[in-house]
């Protein structure tokens, strides 16, 4: 494996965060904008929730993660603990699949 | 970095070090393949140290191990890199203001410091959120790099412990509490939508950058909340 690529795609990843920060700077962006970039994460972590979930490559597959998900999404709505949401998802899907 | 002017309350450090630790045995995991995808294991420390992005990085190794050569396998680690643009310019308002610690802090832009970053509403609880987890997950990610690329196989797969489960509960955990802003249930769901209908023909990384879109309307119904 050549270090010239390695080295490009670390420098790459890096450019690829600190664009938006450095770009911006300090400034404020304004109510208009801040309102836009405060929903920016709110897709993409939903889009990230469901294709970890239920996808393996290009396929949709159902499996041990979505009931997990399914422990997560009740404990998370009766307001259980962060550990206690994520260790439950994990004892899951472990269980399922050891079955 | 300034992290000794206001510490990181207690729920926050437990989040973030159990986040740590779950992305540090994909770390191992991902040791493991970069070496046997044919990385030296200096090159699987270096990738984890600069790189700093797991879905890329495993996406890198996965076109090597394939037999892709190393610019073929450039392509789907970009494209997967690049939703941290997005989260880049979310992040900014409560990223260090000082040119330095910025360029550090932005580093640690990834999934897992993003989520946690947004769940918070003070602007300066998000910043500590945003350092402690960043600062959590580069250790974690890059002692299991190391572990892995020294140890070799043998650990077994991560999946058998349900740790696949555990980041999409993890995420939804941090996504909820931003369910109460205006248009934010909207802008979900379309995301959401967006992202699996693209799954089965999009190139990986595609889809969730595409759920972006779903911004839109959640702006549109934000705005008409307000009006």
């Amino acid at each position: 494996m050549s270090w010239t690529i390695l080295l490009v795609l670390c420098a790459i990843s890096y450019a690829l965060k600190a664009a938006g920060p450095v770009l911006a700077g300090g400034r404020d962006l304004g109510p208009r904008a801040r309102q836009t970039l405060d929903l920016v994460a709110v897709p993409l972590l939903a889009a990230l929730i469901l294709t970890q979930t239920l996808t393996i490559g290009h396929r949709i597959v159902i499996d041990a993660r979505l009931p997990a998900l399914l422990v997560a999404a009740v404990l998370v709505w009766r307001r259980a603990p962060f550990l206690v949401v994520v260790l439950s998802a994990a004892a899951t899907a472990a269980l399922l699949r050891a079955m | 970095m300034e992290m000794a002017v206001a510490q990181p309350g207690r729920a926050t450090l437990t989040k973030a070090l159990s986040i740590g630790v779950a992305v540090g045995v994909y770390g191992v995991s991902f040791g493991v393949l970069a070496v046997a995808s044919g990385l030296s294991p200096a090159q699987a420390c270096v990738m984890s140290m600069l790189v700093f992005t797991g879905a890329s990085q495993f996406a890198f190794v996965g076109v090597i191990a394939t037999g892709g050569g190393a610019l073929a396998a450039m392509g789907p680690a970009v494209m997967l890199a690049l939703r941290n643009t997005a989260y880049g310019l979310s992040l900014t308002p409560i990223l260090p203001h000082r040119l330095r610690d910025r360029l550090l802090a932005a580093h640690l832009i990834i999934d897992e410091t993003t989520a946690m970053a947004r769940a918070e509403t003070d602007p300066e609880a998000a910043r500590r959120a945003f350092l402690a987890t960043g600062v959590s997950v580069w250790v974690f990610w890059n002692l299991g790099t190391l572990v892995g690329a020294l140890v070799g196989g043998g650990i077994g797969d991560p999946r058998r412990f349900g740790l696949d489960a555990m980041f999409p509960a993890a995420f939804l955990a941090l996504l909820a509490p931003q369910l109460r802003r205006p248009g934010a249930p909207v802008a979900a769901i379309t995301g959401a939508i967006i992202a699996l209908a693209l799954v089965p023909f999009a190139p990986a990384g595609v889809p969730v950058i595409a759920a972006l879109a779903g911004v839109i309307p959640g702006v549109l119904v934000a705005r008409g909340a307000r009006a």
